[in-house]
């Protein structure tokens, strides 16, 4: 791998001050910081040949659906799918899960009906599903986790029944920073036909999904949690439910003809991508997988356990800190509170030394329920970020516990 | 003392601080001398819940003034409402539902009252305001049943 220097100096704004002292920036489950050339590309859509996709007949109508294409063809070489008619771009994971919980709502999903989530998931892996089960009157079933933040794969085996219909988990927890399982989820539930959605916004950018060998049916993540643009995203499916499921948005581009009577739709993967889409993100993003591939995904993955270890050691050190989540898998994310001290507090002081975490219930209020808490403090970190960075939080995390003792 | 003399103490008192730590020192040291909420009140009802800290106000009207007692479970937060209740508590609801709480700004706290925030203080000074409307309309001097 580059040596760290030379990569953050990729990030420009990984070189800026916040209230005078230099950025630590440890909110990376939130969102990335974006490298130079993943800017760069954005802007020479603009500067260089902006035209609307698939639509025009001029030139640079082309070359901005050949870039886009492009864009496609790139995701689905870093997931590994069979087609590229299987990626859909969307604006996110959330608009991505929204468009299957209602497609697949529509077309398979009865009265009594059920459905499995988990109880480590982001809400946007709930709430859709929970909608859906009040449009359906479906049930919502739920795969809890153990003490060490780890999802119960025997309590979930007992949950599969011949009336589940889909299950949906994340594949790392952006509250705990817990890594699933996904065989162990997968595998039960294709010995009976049912699908599996993984939501893929925390698990995409720490190592290597291939979604072939993982067997999920669908896949999503957001662009700008893997240093591309904002209000992109991907709906990997399998093409076998692609082709089965109804359009969830209507407009242009998404059909074949259309007139009063009747309305056919468009081929994969354009049924699923109605009006104008991003295009300029989805450049964006493939020209942000490309520079996750250039580094290399196994040495961003060593990197990171580097960083897990030493945060972790570090954290453990302070007297009367917890860290929540302590599976055997996981990310570099730690989520922990001080003894006494409210989340909000330690990140604002956090904050004020330049420091940048999350403090709150990170959109996951049933993990902060399990354990009778009202949020934590969640450092998130990724490959750009570094030992002196971890021992500057240590150092910042000290000085929270002098000021409120 | 008007509202606004005791908003330009506070921008005063906050001056001599250049330093965040020194400032928020200030407001740990603030937040221990709010008049706290009775206990018994410390409930649903006067609770205002912002994603990241809770705020409890409640008010008592003696027929001319509105007085607040209030907590919170984060100490910056805490110190803060010591500050918006060191400016409204003690006034005619005619004075509360007119000021304009310039001091927040001036001292740099103006992050703290941003609708993003979440952390209860602008639910807060609304709802202080929302009291004093009550009580103006209502001109006798009861405690309000419900929020």
């Amino acid at each position: 791998m580059k040596d760290i220097d030379i990569i953050r100096s990729d990030f420009p704004l990984l070189q800026k001050k916040v209230y005078g002292k230099p950025l630590v920036y440890f909110d990376n489950g939130a969102t990335t910081q974006k490298p130079l050339c993943v800017m760069e590309e954005v802007r020479k859509v603009y500067t260089e040949y902006n035209g609307n996709v698939h639509r025009g007949v001029h030139a640079m109508s082309d070359q901005t659906s050949e870039a886009y294409e492009g864009a496609r063809e790139k995701v689905r070489s870093f997931i590994n799918a069979g087609k590229a008619e299987e990626v859909v771009f969307t604006s996110g994971t959330t608009g991505s899960i929204n468009a299957i919980a209602f497609s697949f709502g529509e077309r398979y999903i009865r009265q009594g009906d059920e459905i499995i989530v988990s109880e480590l998931e982001h809400h946007a892996n709930i709430v859709p599903w929970q909608m859906l089960c009040q449009r359906k009157g479906a049930v919502l079933r739920v795969i809890p986790f153990n003490e060490a933040g780890e999802l119960k794969t025997d309590e979930y085996l007992k949950l599969l029944s011949p009336r589940t219909r889909i299950v949906a988990v994340t594949q790392v927890s952006n509250a705990l920073g817990t890594v699933v399982p996904l065989e162990e989820i997968i595998r039960p539930a294709h010995s009976m036909d049912i699908p599996v959605l993984v939501d893929g916004a925390q698990g995409i950018q720490h190592g290597i999904t291939d979604v072939q060998s993982l067997d999920c049916d669908f896949y999503v993540f957001s662009g700008h949690k893997i240093y591309g643009p904002t209000g992109i995203g991907v709906m990997y499916g399998k093409e076998k439910w692609l082709s089965e499921l109804p359009p969830y948005q209507g407009g242009g581009d998404m059909v074949d003809r259309v007139t009063f009577e009747k309305t056919t739709y468009n081929v994969l993967p354009f049924r699923f991508e109605a009006g104008t889409m991003n295009y300029a993100g989805a450049i964006g993003l493939g020209r942000a997988l490309d520079y996750v591939a250039g580094l290399g995904r196994e040495e961003i993955l060593l990197r990171e356990k580097t960083l897990l270890a030493y945060a972790t050691d570090r954290l453990s050190s302070v007297k009367g800190l917890r860290i929540y989540g302590q599976a055997a898998e996981k990310i570099c994310t730690l989520s922990f509170l001080l003894e006494n001290i409210h989340q909000y507090d330690t990140g604002m002081i956090l904050d004020k030394l330049g420091i940048a975490v999350r403090t709150g219930t990170h959109c996951a209020q049933p993990v902060m329920d399990h354990y009778g808490i009202q949020g934590t403090v969640r450092a998130s970190l990724c490959f750009y970020n570094t030992l002196e960075e971890i021992d500057a939080l240590g150092t910042g995390i000290e000085k929270v516990k002098h000021m409120f003792s | 003392m008007t509202i606004n003399e005791v908003q330009d103490n506070i921008i005063d008192e906050f001056s001599v601080f250049d330093d965040w730590m020194d400032k928020y020192n200030v407001l740990i040291e603030m937040g221990k001398e709010l008049q706290l909420v009775d206990p018994k009140f410390k409930v649903k009802d006067y609770l205002i819940e912002g994603c990241q800290s809770k705020v409890w106000l409640y008010p008592a009207y003696n027929g001319s003034e509105v007085t607040f007692t209030a907590d919170s479970d984060a100490i910056i937060t805490k110190g803060i409402v010591a500050l918006l209740i060191r400016v409204l508590s003690g006034r005619t609801p005619e004075e509360i539902i007119n000021a304009d709480l310039y001091f927040i700004d001036r001292i740099g706290l103006r992050q703290n009252l941003s609708p993003t925030r979440s952390n209860g203080l602008l639910s807060m000074l609304r709802q202080m305001k929302l009291y004093a409307m009550a009580y103006k309309a209502q001109g006798a001097g009861r405690g309000p049943k419900e929020r």
